[in-house]
């Protein structure tokens, strides 16, 4: 009986330690299946020739998750003809923020003209696996075997203000890198963000 | 006559005491990664709150009242607020500056205008990944970070400890 208790305590402690600090670069990304703007369910597998994915928090309110809406979209385009289409995730409470109810990004996505799927993390469970913090956060997932690896975890770019004073595209790089057949370098990057808007964290 | 001149006298402190508490707008000083990084490592006695926002960020305007009674009650203390406003540039006339006029905000202002954020963002805190509201408590031999939206009583108890620690 202690035996099982202990074994138990084991492992609650590391399903509490996955939630809590979300993924490193190196770990393997858990499927997730997320209501997009379309009201269909999407997963990995929808995207059966994939070799991985731009997995991005972002939401519609947020002033620097707007100032990237455009780049995404060139990201998209650019980089699911080489394996990696973008996938984004609204990860955001609407009751805390109302610009984020799903009826918004139905229609954000469609003046935006989004590219790429558009979904909601209307239960807060996908974004806290990841560790995402704030809007937008990136995480670059390499499918290896029947596993998809995190290879990059941070930044769009380094410069929100001016798409055209960037001096180092990080995701670009680390996409590059990873149809080149190398490690991206950085493979963690930082940026100011909006804080994901969750009941939980106050 | 020495009754008018005392009066005289104290209207003057009390107009005097006023007017330094209307916000002058131009001490919102926009200053880069490099230029803010000596406010963010004094080591003196005084404790000092330097806080990362925007008036663009919900959460950040929710908790300002708290860091503002705050400052408020800990006035004749050594304690300081710093308030780091992420907003943009282009933004520092057309919202900024009327949102610290409107808002009464006493506290120091800057304007952080630096874009390549991953350079200095680890240097303010490592465990920060850049979300706003952010603030960065610290002293002479302690510097904690917190990532919450504040309430006054929180932020009173730790302002309140932090101060009295030897």
């Amino acid at each position: 009986m202690k035996r099982i208790i202990s074994v138990v305590s084991i492992l609650l402690f590391a399903v509490v330690a996955a939630y809590s600090s979300g993924y490193n670069v190196g770990d393997k990304a858990t499927e997730f299946k997320l209501k997009n703007i379309d009201g269909k369910l999407i997963s990995f597998s929808n995207f059966y020739d994939a070799k991985g994915f731009v997995v991005v928090f972002t939401c519609n309110g947020c002033p620097y998750a707007q100032a990237y809406q455009d780049r995404l979209i060139e990201i998209d385009k650019k980089y699911k003809l080489k394996g990696y289409p973008v996938i984004a995730i609204n990860p955001n409470d609407p009751a805390l923020a109302p610009d984020d109810s799903y009826d918004k990004m139905v229609s954000v996505a469609k003046k935006e003209g989004f590219t790429f799927p558009y979904l909601t993390d209307e239960k807060q469970e996908v974004y806290r696996q990841y560790g995402a913090t704030r809007t937008p956060h990136v995480y670059v997932l390499q499918k290896k075997g029947s596993d998809f690896v995190v290879q990059y975890i941070g930044a769009i770019d380094d410069n929100h203000q001016d798409a055209t004073k960037v001096t180092s595209p990080f995701l670009a790089n680390a996409l590059d890198a990873l149809i080149a057949g190398s490690m991206p370098e950085p493979a963690t990057t930082k940026a100011i963000g909006c804080g994901i808007k969750d009941k939980r964290k106050k | 006559m020495k009754r008018l001149i005392l009066i005289l006298i104290s209207f003057l402190f009390v107009s005097q005491t006023l007017s330094s508490k209307v916000p002058d707008t131009k001490r919102i000083r926009v200053l880069n990664y490099d230029q803010l990084e000596p406010y963010l490592n004094f080591r003196n006695d005084t404790v000092y709150l330097v806080n990362f926002w925007a008036t663009w960020c919900a959460p950040c305007i929710a908790e300002l009242p708290a860091i503002k009674a705050v400052e408020e009650k800990y006035s004749d203390k050594k304690f300081k607020v710093l308030l780091v406003s992420l907003d943009m540039l282009g933004h520092l006339k057309s919202r900024l500056t009327p949102f610290v006029l409107s808002h009464k905000i006493t506290s120091d202002v800057f304007l952080l205008d630096d874009p390549n954020q991953n350079r200095w963002i680890d240097k303010v805190d490592k465990s920060w990944s850049g979300e706003i509201p952010f603030t960065l408590i610290y002293g002479k031999d302690f510097r904690d970070s917190y990532t919450q939206q504040f309430d006054f009583k929180t932020l009173d108890s730790i302002i309140n400890r932090k101060i009295k620690m030897p």
